[in-house]
């Protein structure tokens, strides 16, 4: 027999967290997917690839958990079991740093039926999440990884792209799937235009080892620079996100230890007792993206390649979470019902579910690092006064803490932890 | 035209080239889910998962399997531009697809072949399709055809015997209302214009009792009718108990 073009039904650019996390759901939906990256799947599990922790909420932990990747996690995960968001202030001569009064306070104790008993979300080292997601993908006999190589040329005909990769390998595919992030190469040869708006900060993220247990709980301090948090991973260590003008935030990633540890904690506090930063630090630019559209003829967008979001709620990775959990419900139902793995009508109702979302999120976010990023004193007096009244009013906390969870609205059949 | 492998179509020299162009345009349009048949393609994914499910649960069929339908012989009656004969094929069906209008059978092949689907579509009508002698089939897609025929009964005596036994044949169509003389006719025709002006007539709209009583009098097992339902703010067709407008009908032979 002649030498057979291998097909896919989809082809995922990017193997990143969101590509990876695509791949999973959609196979589990009954696709054959192959997922292209430009480098070897065992770079990103480098300690000094990725510094950054997710915080992730407790719907798409069932997910993870119907897709078998929480059991890959094994002990690298802490529950998120309290919130403490509150207005902070460094310590000066005169007063030390830390947590302020607590404006608002999200308890596990708070979720109802069916989500009670689950805490708010689990903290998971992104190197962690990247190692776990890859032996999963690796046990499935309907994802082909390909590595280090590029989509060279494509070519759209009926309901399949005919594409050759950089490596002389050429296969078929139905849907192209872009996960390469921020700068996807799939979205503008698309031509999809893209809004992107800066903040003028930048994120600083360490590792810190503290005395004392943390209870799994997160703070989330606005201070004059921008918001300040610290979330709890696995062990007595905590992730550090801490937003400055983006020269403070580049000297903070480079500057001596010394230095660092004061400033540290002159912010953090002592409430945790002795703090050791550990580790390599990083620093990136926070900016927002929307894309206008997230689909194309035969072509949707996933992850960061089709919403930017700011790192304040921690909801990037979520986003691109459930981008893949509706994505492998309207797939699964095309492959019931005969229906091309791209179909047009499909893929319009994908962009319908997630832009809602996605946009309600980058617009509470935004608001969000707006309101809480500045020094001015009526500004800060009303939101305090704002986050107190949404503390003293029982449903509206419930709300926020659930939203915050991602246990709102009609859920695809992943977040609910059964498969599409 | 003879019935032939679809990929033979477009090379036949018995076809004047401009009919292809003009027939291939055409399929674009049908095939576009943007373009004149939109509210199709918005309506076919409801039909689609009530086919799907009647069939696994009639045929005891693997619900994870990605060609559960295979093996099994499918007649697609008004089968248009192959809307429906299309996803049947890819779910395993050998699916013949007649229609009386002769552009929709090209229009048809055009598309099949385009996408490299062997379906046999002929443009024929049921009654001449059992006078041809065609073995008969185990599934009927009979869907919002019969509100068309001139003659109901001898449709649905023709339909019958092209079912095998133990086969199942599924009717679907608009009821005979006022809700239905409102929604599917004037507002669908003059408001919405999802469909040509003059597409259905009052007169020949169905009760489904006058689909029940002569199907069951020609030993047919009649079960029935199941409402669909559009709702206007998501768009989206769904199942539902209202059958005072679209509706179908499962009709199934004794082995």
């Amino acid at each position: 027999m002649e030498q057979r073009t291998r097909k896919y039904d989809a082809l995922i650019a990017g193997g990143g967290l969101v590509g990876l996390t695509t791949a999973l759901a959609l196979e589990s939906a009954g696709l054959r997917i192959a997922v292209v990256d430009t480098a070897s799947f065992e770079t990103q599990l480098a300690t000094k690839f990725d510094g950054r922790a997710s915080a992730i909420s407790f719907a798409n932990m069932r997910m993870l958990d119907a897709l078998g990747v929480r059991k890959q996690l094994t002990t690298n995960i802490g529950p998120i079991n309290q919130i403490l968001v509150s207005d902070g202030r460094p310590g000066d001569g005169l007063r030390r740093g830390g947590p302020g009064p607590y404006l608002l306070h999200f308890d596990r104790d708070e979720l109802q039926e069916p989500d009670a008993g689950e805490p708010l979300g689990w903290m998971v080292e992104n190197r962690h999440m990247r190692i776990a997601l890859l032996a999963q993908a690796r046990k499935s006999q309907n994802i082909t990884l390909i590595p280090e190589t590029r989509i060279r040329q494509k070519q759209q005909e009926h309901s399949r792209w005919q594409i050759r990769l950089d490596n002389g390998q050429e296969l078929i595919a139905e849907l192209l799937i872009g996960a390469e992030g921020r700068s996807s190469p799939l979205r503008e040869a698309a031509g999809i235009r893209t809004h992107e708006w800066g903040y003028n900060q930048w994120g600083v993220v360490a590792t810190v080892e503290h005395e004392h247990e943390h209870h799994g709980i997160a703070h989330e301090y606005f201070l004059p620079a921008g918001p300040f948090a610290i979330l709890p991973l696995s062990g007595r260590r905590c992730s550090l996100v801490w937003t400055e003008k983006p020269a403070a935030a580049q000297f903070l990633q480079s500057c001596e230890q010394e230095f660092f540890q004061a400033e540290l904690e002159r912010r953090f506090g002592d409430f945790l007792g002795k703090l050791t930063a550990t580790g390599p630090r990083w620093a990136y630019p926070l900016t927002l993206m929307a894309v206008e559209q997230y689909t194309a003829p035969g072509l949707v967008l996933v992850g960061d390649a089709a919403h930017g979001m700011h790192p304040i709620a921690g909801q990037g990775f979520n986003a691109g979470i459930r981008d893949a959990a509706v994505l492998a419900d309207i797939l699964a139902g095309n492959l019931r019902n005969g229906l091309a793995t791209d179909d047009a009508t499909a893929l319009k109702t994908y962009e319908q579910r997630r832009r809602f979302d996605n946009a309600s999120l980058l617009a509470a976010t935004d608001m969000f690092v707006r309101l809480f990023s500045n020094d001015i004193a009526p500004i800060r007096h009303l939101r305090g006064l704002g986050m107190s009244a949404v503390d003293a009013i029982g449903p509206a906390r419930r709300f926020f803490a659930l939203e915050a969870g991602g246990g709102i609205g009609s859920l695809p059949n992943l977040l609910r932890g059964e498969l599409p | 035209m003879e019935p032939s492998n679809p990929k033979t179509v477009s090379s036949a020299a018995s076809i004047d080239a401009k009919e292809v162009a003009k027939f291939a345009a055409m399929a674009e349009e049908w095939w576009d889910p943007a373009g004149k048949f939109k509210p199709l393609h918005e309506f076919n994914p409801v039909r689609l998962a009530f086919i799907r499910k009647h069939l696994l649960a009639h045929f005891s069929l693997d619900n994870r399997a990605r060609k559960p339908l295979s093996g099994l012989r499918l007649l697609d009656i008004g089968c248009g531009g192959g809307l429906l004969s299309v996803p049947m094929a890819r779910l395993g069906a050998r699916v013949t697809g007649v229609d009386a209008a002769a552009p929709n059978i090209a229009i048809a092949r055009h598309h099949a072949s385009q996408i490299g689907l062997d379906i046999d579509f002929r443009h024929n009508t049921s009654e001449q399709l059992l006078a041809e002698n065609v073995s008969p089939f185990d599934i009927i897609l009979n869907m919002e055809v019969i509100e068309h025929t001139a003659d109901r009964h001898s449709f649905l005596s023709s339909c019958t015997k092209l079912l095998a036994p133990g086969g199942i044949m599924i009717v679907a169509t608009l009821n005979r209302t006022a809700k239905a003389r409102a929604l599917a006719i004037f507002a669908a025709e003059r408001i919405l214009r999802w469909l040509p002006p003059g597409t259905h007539e009052y007169e020949k709209l169905v009760r489904p009792e006058e689909i029940k009583v002569p199907l069951e009098e020609l030993g047919l097992q009649v079960t029935g009718p199941f409402g669909v339902s559009y709702n206007p703010i998501s768009r989206q067709w769904s199942e539902s108990s209202d059958t005072s407008i679209n509706y179908m009908m499962l009709a199934k032979k004794n082995a």
